[in-house]
């Protein structure tokens, strides 16, 4: 079967699916975070084969502007969870639990 | 035949690899997770080839696999990953997970069944280096100049935030 489209958008998908499943799933601040780029990545992956399969370049500028939005996004999380860990002594969100009543 | 042969070996590995980030069997290491991380976004890049992206995938491996990782290993090693070992993934929340999770794939696929996604049987668009830099200064000039302040504000964020003495 010809691979078009829809195969990519399929493991897009999937690929979305599983960060999805991550952040629900997972404890942890960092692998939360993890999580979190795989569903971007999954975006992106969408973004280019739509791109791909309609003919426009806009799509892929559209992804080279999400990776670098990504990476400042990365840099900003990171430095929180650092400062959240030296007050906290913990990465878990079961820990973090200072604004519940 | 052998694009399309390669479209499944990367697209299973990707998957493959996304699954070992989230759910490692063998470890529970945040640093295992990482790791397996760099290899999604690697063969994600064998997958931007394949689409002919060839630029997005030397950006998808220099930053993503370069640069955030190497931030993300840093920050895990500055952190104590001996506590994430100890403990379990909640019962409830592989539940809740795979509930939700089977519910959005669920509506995903019904969704592209039931579009029709209008797409070229044989594109043509080649996502080289010059056409993307010509749109890129031409068309999306303002936002790549408002980007490169984004990434200044960023800058400035992360230093205020990592001073010793939060204020």
């Amino acid at each position: 079967m010809h691979v078009g489209l829809e195969h990519y958008l399929t493991v897009s998908f999937l690929l979305f699916a599983l960060g999805l499943l991550g952040v629900i799933m997972r404890r942890n601040l960092l692998v939360i975070y993890m999580s979190l780029e795989l569903m971007l990545n999954a975006a992106n992956l969408a973004l280019v084969s739509f791109s791909r399969f309609n003919d426009n370049l806009n799509g892929q500028v559209l992804v080279f502007f999400i990776i670098t939005v990504a990476a400042a996004e990365v840099s900003v999380g990171l430095a929180l969870i650092v400062a959240l860990y030296r007050r906290r002594q913990s990465a878990h969100v079961e820990d973090l639990t200072t604004m519940k009543l | 035949m052998l694009p399309d042969m390669m479209f499944y070996v990367f697209a299973t590995l990707t998957l493959v690899f996304g699954l070992l980030v989230i759910a490692n069997p063998f470890s529970r290491n945040p640093v295992t997770s990482a790791m397996f991380l760099v290899l999604t976004i690697i063969s994600m890049a064998g997958l931007f080839v394949l689409l002919h992206a060839f630029f997005l995938a030397a950006v998808q491996i220099i930053v993503y696999a370069g640069a955030v990782m190497v931030l993300f290993l840093f920050v895990i090693m500055m952190l104590d990953i001996k506590a994430e070992q100890r403990r379990k993934i909640k019962k409830v929340a592989i539940l809740a997970g795979l509930l939700s999770v089977g519910t959005i794939v669920c509506i995903f696929l019904k969704s592209l069944h039931a579009t029709d996604l209008n797409a070229h049987a044989a594109p043509v668009t080649e996502g080289d280096t010059a056409l993307l830099g010509k749109l890129l200064f031409s068309q999306y000039v303002l936002p790549f100049e408002v980007v490169s302040v984004l990434l200044l504000v960023a800058m400035v964020g992360v230093i205020l935030l990592s001073k010793k003495d939060l204020k």
